[in-house]
């Protein structure tokens, strides 16, 4: 049996071998799969290569959601933009239910080849644990929040004299 | 026993520490909104403000980028409209730091000049320079995705600071004092 | 009326929480018996307290009381009664006061069962628990206290988040909270027993239990988790690396290395700084994980409505809380007796190469969790860190653990010899061999991998069992007989790793799923993976407080008629919100898994089908874990004054315990 101080120095060199592991592990692993995220404007300036993955963020421009089937697949085209720039996306798959024109979406893929188009293969929503979604009445109440596709806004003139229901009656009518 | 033996048995402490002052500086950064996990960062903030002209309403003379950037002192743009509820909670607020003498112009987003008049009349108008964007598509260009957001411009026109709620008292102290300080 | 009265017991919990502290602490240095016994009593009346407080919370949610503000935001009077009663822990504020609940009931049940502890011990105990509870309640009556009232009150709640309206949120969040507050007693031990200066093996038999008791809870919570994430979400996923995800991980990972090295302690009187550090550490990552979630400082889809402010009452109770009890070993750990003598090559040296991996995978997904925002703080550089990191770095550290899984039990204490030991296990490699060549040859390398590993694990732990009941060797009968007079402990033990092994064999079986998306109109169907799915037709339904278009989908192989799927998209009326709920079929060794996103033009609709090989395996070996866990505890050693009788005749030379 050996002594207590070459023990010692057995678990020393074993935490040594491990950490170094998983040091260059987590080197390697930085090095090739950290998502960079960008904004449209970034893309735009800085045209990332074919095939190389990345998150792609911004305000999904309105009146540019396009759907339709491809081999008999749903497929989504629209154009993110964040004021600056904007770069249309492809994504073949089913949206997500908090996707809506005027809201910000975060997409994960890769430029197509001829950097023409943005492959998608993740659309992603975002949400909190108080649900407060962008529709007129949650957002007359909270933050002022206002989404395009529920159509324009209420004459301002008309606005104090409604009570909650009236608001949401006539959002919804 | 040795001293670096004892040194091992404080390292847990130290790496600790060290870790509760990053962690401290974070949720610091957090309050006065320059780290900010979950936003969606205004891509403008750090950059000039894009090319815009926009006219007035109401007889007023509106204004655009050139405007803007030839200010000698930092102006606070303001984006609201006279539909939107939380924009009348900001309102007296804005007073309040129009009186204490800070530049607010203001841009109504997706409105209509009766109503606009109304608003103004009805809450004040903290607005030294006033214009309007009926499209809407000057606020797409600012990244605005919604009412009320509020910039805050350095001379020669480059965006310092970006909310995207209304100006509640506790964000003008812990955030945009401390922008319009920096600036000075 | 009663959320007053609610309010009114948690502050007199607080009251009771500081004195249990002081008392506790002290107590044993006034030597005055009667104090010693005080501490008890106030634990349980604490708890007390604090379960009439949230009753008061509870009774208010449902009777829909909207002056409550908490009920006010999260709950509605359209709401189901289950998550009237549930949405309590849905949201911030209740789900602390979960959280102290949980902790005081931690202190009554050291304070009611704790007798066989000596006093002194267990006055330290309660005290230092006290004094964590005191911390927290004080935090929620001070910045977050769910009884804050609003006048005058909505007419109508917030309502419950509609993805949370679930029966797994009636089982999720307690289980995962007992699991993670119960390691707290584990904590309070190590700190006890530093304050009083010693460790020694029967510190090792009385941690364990605890330690057991919450390892087993969070094994529970964290994998009904994962199966209410791959049920509720839609995606088919079960595991995201979500940060939220990985605070839970990191207390399981080194609540597992201290389960481990306890029983060291226990058995050798050694590793006791390592068992310190490890009951530490594994309540100071809980307290972490509370804090990263809270405070909003991370990204995650699991998003708390969380405040800087209340970050900083929280970073502050942790600064104290670990500080303090680092500070305390940095001081008093060097003092423990050093430990006893062993072989690199023997149980022990396993155990501790188990240990230091675990940790290492520790320190990997927890770095992997804070790398964007201390990027961000130090280099101001906003990066994002994803799945396929983890899978990069956890799954290859994982290897070494499982390979030594199997070997470990084989290995006696003290001192072993290698050969024996592997050569007990050639029946689990061959079989992992003949695993990992089938699939290599279909070109699945991955899942080879985590297969064989699997298969490993599995026979390996059944091996462990059969070499104690002395399978082959002694007749059958008596083979048998000896299932009922080995520790509990051993089988627990053999449990804890099959269901290991057979999470992993589901893990490895998902990475070979199938999926496509498509676009079908009644009577269409495609097929997939030697199924075919027909959508026979799409018709509105209703719930309680939802709308839903409910789509119904025939499955059949080779012509036999599989099942009747029914995929909804359901349209929540009072937030506006949409969801998609998941049809899935399990025959206990594949999912079926079908979503329908929403009607198109025609008639019919967009549908996603998947199959998931070994899917229910993933959740069956969690569960089987927590069983092991559970047998472990009913080990005749663990109960109070039980005479241990003698009744093997005690072989020489092979491994015993």
């Amino acid at each position: 049996m050996m002594s207590r101080k070459k023990r010692r120095l057995w678990i020393v060199i074993a935490c040594g071998i491990g950490l170094s592991t998983a040091v260059a592990l987590m080197l390697f692993a930085f090095r090739s799969s950290l998502s960079f995220f960008m904004s449209p404007e970034q893309v735009a300036a800085r045209h990332p290569p074919p095939g190389r993955v990345f998150r792609l963020g911004g305000i999904v421009q309105a009146n540019t959601v396009v759907m339709g089937t491809r081999n008999g697949a749903p497929y989504t085209t629209f154009r993110i933009t964040d004021g600056r720039a904007s770069i249309p996306v492809v994504y073949t798959g089913v949206l997500p239910g908090l996707f809506r024109q005027g809201q910000g979406v975060v997409t994960i893929g890769a430029m197509a080849k001829g950097d023409s188009e943005f492959m998608a293969s993740t659309v992603l929503a975002k949400h909190g644990a108080d649900y407060m979604p962008r529709d007129v009445e949650m957002a007359l109440r909270k933050a002022g929040k206002w989404n395009p596709k529920f159509g324009p806004p209420p004459n301002a003139g008309a606005w104090d004299d409604k009570s909650p229901a009236q608001i949401e009656a006539s959002n919804n009518g | 026993m040795s001293v670096s033996r004892r040194m091992l048995f404080g390292l847990p402490l130290l790496v600790v520490g060290a870790g509760g002052v990053g962690f401290y500086e974070l949720l610091r950064r957090m309050r006065t909104g320059s780290y900010n996990p979950q936003a969606f960062d205004n891509p403008l903030v750090g950059h000039d403000v894009p090319d815009f002209t926009l006219p007035g309403v109401n007889g007023r003379k509106g204004f655009d980028k050139p405007v803007l950037a030839a200010q000698k002192r930092p102006v606070l743009v303001n984006f609201f409209a006279s539909w939107c509820v939380p924009c009348a909670g900001e309102a007296p607020y804005l007073d309040r730091l129009a009186k204490a003498g800070v530049d607010i112009w203001g841009i109504a987003y997706q409105d209509k000049p009766e109503a606009i008049a109304l608003y103004l009349a009805k809450y004040g108008n903290p607005y030294a320079r006033l214009a309007t964007d009926p499209s809407g598509r000057t606020a797409i260009n600012w990244g605005v995705y919604g009412v009320p957001e509020s910039f805050l411009i350095a001379p020669g026109g480059k965006v310092v600071w970006h909310i995207a709620a209304p100006l509640v008292p506790e964000i003008i102290d812990d955030q945009l004092r401390p922008a319009m300080q920096r600036l000075t | 009326m009663i959320p007053t009265l609610g309010n009114f017991a948690l502050a007199l919990a607080l009251a009771i929480a500081v004195a249990q502290s002081v008392i506790g602490i002290a107590g044993p240095m006034l030597r005055d018996r009667l104090i010693l016994r005080t501490a008890p009593a106030l634990a349980i009346s604490q708890f007390v307290m604090l379960g009439l407080s949230f009753l008061a919370l509870v009774w208010a949610g449902v009777v829909s009381d909207f002056t409550v503000r908490n009920v006010a935001e999260y709950s509605s009077s359209t709401t189901p009664l289950l998550y009237r009663i549930t949405g309590t822990w849905g949201n911030h504020d209740g789900s602390i006061l979960l959280w102290c609940l949980i902790l005081s009931l931690c202190g009554a049940t050291v304070g009611a069962f704790g007798n066989s502890i000596p006093t002194s011990l267990r006055s330290r105990v309660l005290g230092v628990l006290g004094l964590i509870s005191a911390g927290f309640m004080a935090f929620v009556i001070a910045v977050s206290n769910p009884f804050a009232r609003i006048w005058p009150p909505p007419l109508h709640g917030a309502g419950v988040n509609p993805i949370l309206q679930d029966p797994g949120l009636a089982v999720h969040p307690p289980i995962l909270y007992t699991g993670y507050v119960g390691f707290s007693i584990a904590f309070a031990f190590a700190v006890a027993a530093l304050i009083e200066g010693r460790v020694d093996a029967a510190w090792g038999r009385w941690v364990r239990p605890w330690a057991l008791v919450s390892w087993l809870f969070l094994t529970c919570g964290i994998c009904f988790g994962s199966l209410w994430s791959y049920y509720t979400l839609g995606w088919g996923g079960y595991w995201f690396w979500d940060p939220v995800e990985n605070v839970a991980l990191l207390p399981w990972l080194t609540g597992t290395a201290l389960i481990h090295s306890a029983i060291v302690v226990e058995k050798r009187e050694a590793l006791k700084t390592w068992s310190v550090l490890l009951a530490i550490a594994t309540f100071s990552l809980s307290l972490c994980g509370t804090f990263l979630v809270r405070s909003g400082l991370l990204n995650s889809v699991h998003a708390f409505s969380a405040s800087p402010a209340q970050g900083l009452f929280i970073l502050v109770l942790l600064a104290l809380t670990i500080g303090g009890s680092l500070l305390l070993f940095a001081f008093r750990a060097p003092a423990l007796a050093a430990s006893g003598v062993f072989a690199p090559v023997s149980r022990e040296g396993a155990l501790i190469l188990n240990n230091i991996f675990l940790c290492i995978i520790a320190a990997v997904v927890f770095t992997g969790t804070m790398y964007p925002p201390f990027l961000d703080l130090l280099f101001n550089r906003q990066i994002s860190v994803g799945a396929p990191f983890y899978d990069q770095t956890v799954l290859p550290l994982t290897a070494p653990l499982i390979l030594a899984m199997a070997v470990g039990p084989m290995m006696s204490w003290k001192r072993a010899v290698l050969l024996p030991a592997l050569t007990k296990l050639w029946f689990g490699a061959v079989v992992a061999l003949i695993v990992f060549g089938a699939f290599i040859l279909r070109g699945h390398f991955v899942a080879a991998l985590g297969l064989a590993g699997a298969v490993w694990v599995m026979i390996g732990a059944l091996i462990d069992l059969a070499e104690r009941v002395r399978l082959f060797r002694v007749p059958l009968r008596q083979s048998f007989a000896r299932l009922f007079t080995i520790p509990r402990a051993a089988i627990g033990a053999s449990l804890g790793h099959l269901g290991f092994g057979i999470a992993v064999l589901g893990i490895a079986g998902m990475s070979l799923q199938v999926h496509t998306i498509r676009v079908l109109n009644p009577g269409q169907s495609i097929d997939l993976g030697g199924y075919n799915w027909k959508l026979i037709s799409i018709a509105p339904a209703k719930g309680a407080n939802y709308a839903a278009r409910e789509a119904t989908i025939e499955v059949t192989r080779n012509g036999h008629f599989v099942e009747m799927m029914h995929p909804e998209t359901r349209f929540f009326t009072n937030q506006k919100v949409k969801t998609v709920a998941a049809a899935i079929s399990t025959n206990g060794v594949r999912n079926l898994f079908a979503t329908f996103a929403g009607d198109n033009d025609s008639g019919g609709g967009e549908f996603r089908f998947n199959i998931h090989p070994l899917a229910p395996e993933i959740w069956l070996g969690g569960l089987i874990m927590a069983l092991g866990g559970a047998i472990s505890l009913t080990d005749r050693r663990f109960r109070v004054g039980a005479p241990v009788r003698n009744r093997l005749r005690r072989p020489s030379g092979s491994a015993t315990v």
